[in-house]
């Protein structure tokens, strides 16, 4: 055991780990990795057991030192990394000395970095998870400069001699997403459909962990005025308040919300999220909703 | 004893929440109860695998089912049985009727300002459903006449054990927050709503009755 000391946080750098699923009926947010895929390469890299608790950076990346021998991976969205000043590899096992400060600069594109550290990060647990959660507060704050965060034990298999598998396909200027409609598109008026499958919305800046803010088309409710009665919302909700302009639920989300819900992204579209800027262009696929209640 | 009833199955609608959830459309409240204990019971004997079962005001959410589409085709089909006979204990919980919105309260239900903690803690309430944050309780209860209208402007800061009435529930701020309910009441321990290190973390989960004691602070 040792530990690594946060030099720059960056504008926001959370521990993360799988979250806590499974006690959203209690009001806990499931949080978690928002880029689950990077996350978890980054992990096996680092030669991690599955679940391990990494670092998440914020666009600006951060820098740690480390206080024991320990391996890095630094992955999820690319960016220049530097051990003591001298560059060094994104996406690959980097050997960092007791003493040796690693930084991971800007992201160049996409949004969160993770960097994984051989035997994982363990800061305050809440609920058997080390994952910040923005939403309730549970778990570590996020990490601040000169936060000393624990280290577990280097596992016993040593980091893998790999690249990262393929080269990560960032997210473009536009993202396409696959919409599963429903729980609530009949609280929507009858063109919301068409509306979102020609509509373009944008990432707005008021947007983070808990949520994309999309600005774009309005999708106008049905009954205007008309309340919702509170209900259980998934990750990858697509919202719709009275503004009309929807929010896209991501890993910090409400357990429950009274504003319907008109359709679900997956958790390829949820990851790809993860890492779109403000500005970022989004655009739907619609999935049709089974009517199960008609067929019976 | 209460002899258990039937109720109509066909009120149970699923709805389909992304590639992995279904949210069951109950149409009241008291069978959302039903069908949440019922779901519960299938997860325990194993016919049920799910991540969630999530509450809400008339709805069950099951969330993280591999199969949808068949937890789906099932749900109309089931007849859930009613047991209104609570087998549990009852949570007391202490509070003081010296909230800020007590007169406007008392104005709104017609009825003198100390008549409303008498009301308010006669009521058997059951908790429905958890959201806003860990260990908040909506609780069930109040008589149609008692409900409560929303603040039109929230309050930025409400501070914690704040027993409060919104709408046709009332409940208690387990923390410091912005709430938008009338405050009519402090509940001496506020502690007691949320403890990580507790199994259960909240003391009113789903399900739990809950009584309102009046004590002078």
């Amino acid at each position: 055991m040792s530990h690594i000391e946060i030099i720059r946080s960056g504008v926001l750098t959370t521990c993360q780990d799988a979250g806590r699923p499974g006690w959203a009926h209690l009001a806990v947010p499931p949080s978690g990795a928002a880029d689950r895929p990077s996350w978890r390469l980054a992990n096996q890299l680092a030669g991690n057991a599955t679940g391990a608790c990494a670092l998440e950076t914020t666009l600006t990346g951060c820098t740690v030192r480390a206080h024991r021998n320990v391996t890095v991976v630094v992955g999820g969205a690319p960016c220049a990394v530097t051990v003591d000043g001298r560059p060094e590899s994104w996406g690959q096992p980097v050997k960092l000395a007791a003493g040796s400060v690693l930084d991971a600069g800007p992201a160049e594109v996409g949004v969160r970095s993770y960097l994984a550290f051989s035997g994982g990060l363990h800061p305050k647990a809440s609920l058997g998870s080390h994952s910040t959660c923005l939403l309730s507060g549970l778990g570590p704050a996020p990490v601040e400069d000169g936060d000393m965060i624990p280290l577990g034990p280097s596992p016993a298999h040593p980091p893998l001699p790999t690249q990262w598998p393929a080269p990560w396909a960032g997210v473009s200027d536009e993202l396409v997403m696959k919409l599963h409609l429903g729980p609530r598109l009949d609280w929507f008026a009858s063109d919301a459909v068409n509306e979102l499958a020609k509509g373009v919305w944008t990432v707005s800046e008021h947007s983070n962990r808990i949520g994309l803010r999309l600005e774009g088309p309005a999708l106008r409710h049905r009954h205007p005025g008309k309340e919702l009665p509170s209900e259980g919302i998934v990750a990858g909700s697509l919202q719709v308040p009275a503004s009309g302009q929807p929010i896209l639920f991501g890993a910090d989300h409400p357990t429950t919300g009274g504003y319907p819900v008109i359709g679900v992204v997956g958790a390829v579209a949820l990851a790809a999220a993860a890492q779109a800027r403000p500005g970022t262009r989004i655009r739907f696929a619609p999935i049709p909703m089974p009517h199960w209640d008609e067929a019976l | 004893m209460t002899v258990p009833q039937t109720r109509p199955s066909g009120r149970l609608k699923p709805l389909p929440s992304g590639p992995r959830g279904v949210l069951i459309d109950c149409g009241t409240g008291e069978t959302a109860r039903a069908c949440y204990r019922a779901l519960q019971a299938r997860r325990v004997n194993g016919s049920l695998e799910a991540t969630d079962l999530v509450p809400g005001a008339t709805t069950v959410l099951v969330d993280g089912v591999e199969e949808p589409e068949l937890l789906a085709a099932e749900i109309p089909g089931w007849v859930l049985t009613d047991d209104t006979e609570h087998t549990g204990g009852t949570i007391e919980i202490p509070v003081c009727y010296d909230g800020p919105d007590l007169e406007a309260v008392a104005e709104l239900w017609g009825v003198a300002p100390e008549a409303v903690g008498d009301i308010h803690a006669s009521v058997r309430y059951e908790a429905a459903f958890c959201g806003f944050v860990p260990g908040f309780a909506y609780l069930e209860g109040l008589p149609e006449r008692y409900h409560t209208p929303r603040h039109e402007t929230p309050r930025t800061s409400v501070p914690a054990g704040s027993v409060a009435v919104g709408g046709p529930y009332t409940g208690v701020y387990p923390r410091s927050s912005p709430g938008g309910w009338q405050l009519i009441a402090t509940m001496t321990n506020p502690g007691r709503l949320w403890n990580e290190h507790r199994e259960p973390a909240a003391l009113l989960v789903p399900g739990t009755r809950v009584r309102f004691v009046k004590v002078d602070i």
